[in-house]
């Protein structure tokens, strides 16, 4: 059984990667774009069974830092 | 006085910690390996070094916080044993809860590597007794993320109780109240981005790091 966490920045919470990949893209000739917000993707390869609280408990304890990261659990079949 | 220099994989200024104790107290700290669940009995202080513990990994310090030789020390803090984390090791104790906030990425997106000025905020805890409120000294920094945060809330009690131990004099990396160096409610817990071990000796052509050993050894020896 599969899941992918996905760790992204609090709102509110300055995102200096993000500034600079939109000044990147903005270099490249990309106008369009807004904001940009840079985050990360945990894919977990886990037992089958595995609980959605102990995933939680997982991403409180080590993946995800909730002092300025937002989390969401996506399970894969 | 008795004191432990912590070992990551990783680190690199745990050495120039060490150098810089045994030369102000005189005693070699004990070097205790980060997969060691008990530290040496009898300590007087524990330092934790800057570097890259575990390549940086996730978050700066994220995994050394979660390494057996972290429950001993938090067990150590629990009792008031002074511990000082420089640059990686502020990271690896904001990331271990033993000190509130985080340390992002440097707002400019540079590592920075330069000496800095600090102020002296706080110069009643055991880490600053030996400086003067106000006090401008000059410490290196050496980091990449060193842009400390922390919600309102947990700010206005830093800035309230007195927690912040240096502040920087000009803009650094990005921290919200230009924070430099927090300690923890019991105010036996600092840590800072500056490290003050590589302003220790002549050679250094800077000794302003060095009040703060002799502060924690007068603290050790009272």
């Amino acid at each position: 059984m599969k899941a992918r966490v996905f760790v992204t920045l609090k709102a509110g919470v300055l995102d200096p990667q993000g500034k600079a990949i939109h000044h990147a893209l903005e270099g490249l000739g990309f106008s369009g774009v807004q904001d940009v917000r840079a985050g990360k993707l945990i894919e977990l390869d886990l037992a089958d069974g595995t609980g959605d609280g102990e995933i939680e408990q997982m991403c409180r304890k080590l993946l995800a830092n909730t002092v300025i990261e937002n989390f969401r659990i996506e399970r894969l079949g | 006085m008795n004191s432990a220099v912590i070992v990551f994989p990783g680190s690199n200024c745990d050495r120039d910690l060490a150098v810089a104790l045994e030369l102000v107290t005189g005693v070699k700290p004990q070097m205790v390996w980060h997969r060691d669940a008990e530290l040496p009995g009898g300590l007087d202080f524990i330092g934790i070094p800057g570097g890259f513990s575990y390549g940086d990994y996730l978050r700066s310090g994220a995994m050394a916080a979660r390494s057996p030789v972290m429950r001993a020390v938090a067990e150590a803090a629990a009792r008031g044993v002074p511990v000082l984390g420089v640059c990686n090791g502020f990271q690896v104790l904001t990331e271990a809860g033993l000190l509130p906030g985080a340390l992002m990425r440097n707002s400019g997106l540079s590592f920075v590597c330069r000496p800095v000025e600090l102020s002296v905020e706080n110069s009643q805890t055991l880490f600053t007794c030996r400086y003067r409120a106000g006090e401008r000294i000059t410490i290196p920094v050496a980091h990449h993320d060193g842009n400390y945060q922390a919600d309102g809330e947990t700010l206005r009690r830093l800035e309230g109780d007195g927690r912040i131990a240096f502040r920087y004099s000009g803009e650094v990396n990005g921290s919200a109240g230009s924070i430099a160096g927090i300690v923890n409610d019991a105010g036996n817990v600092l840590g800072m981005m500056p490290h003050p071990e590589r302003a220790v000796e002549d050679a250094h052509d800077n000794t302003d790091g060095r009040r703060l050993f002799e502060g924690l050894l007068e603290t050790a020896l009272a």
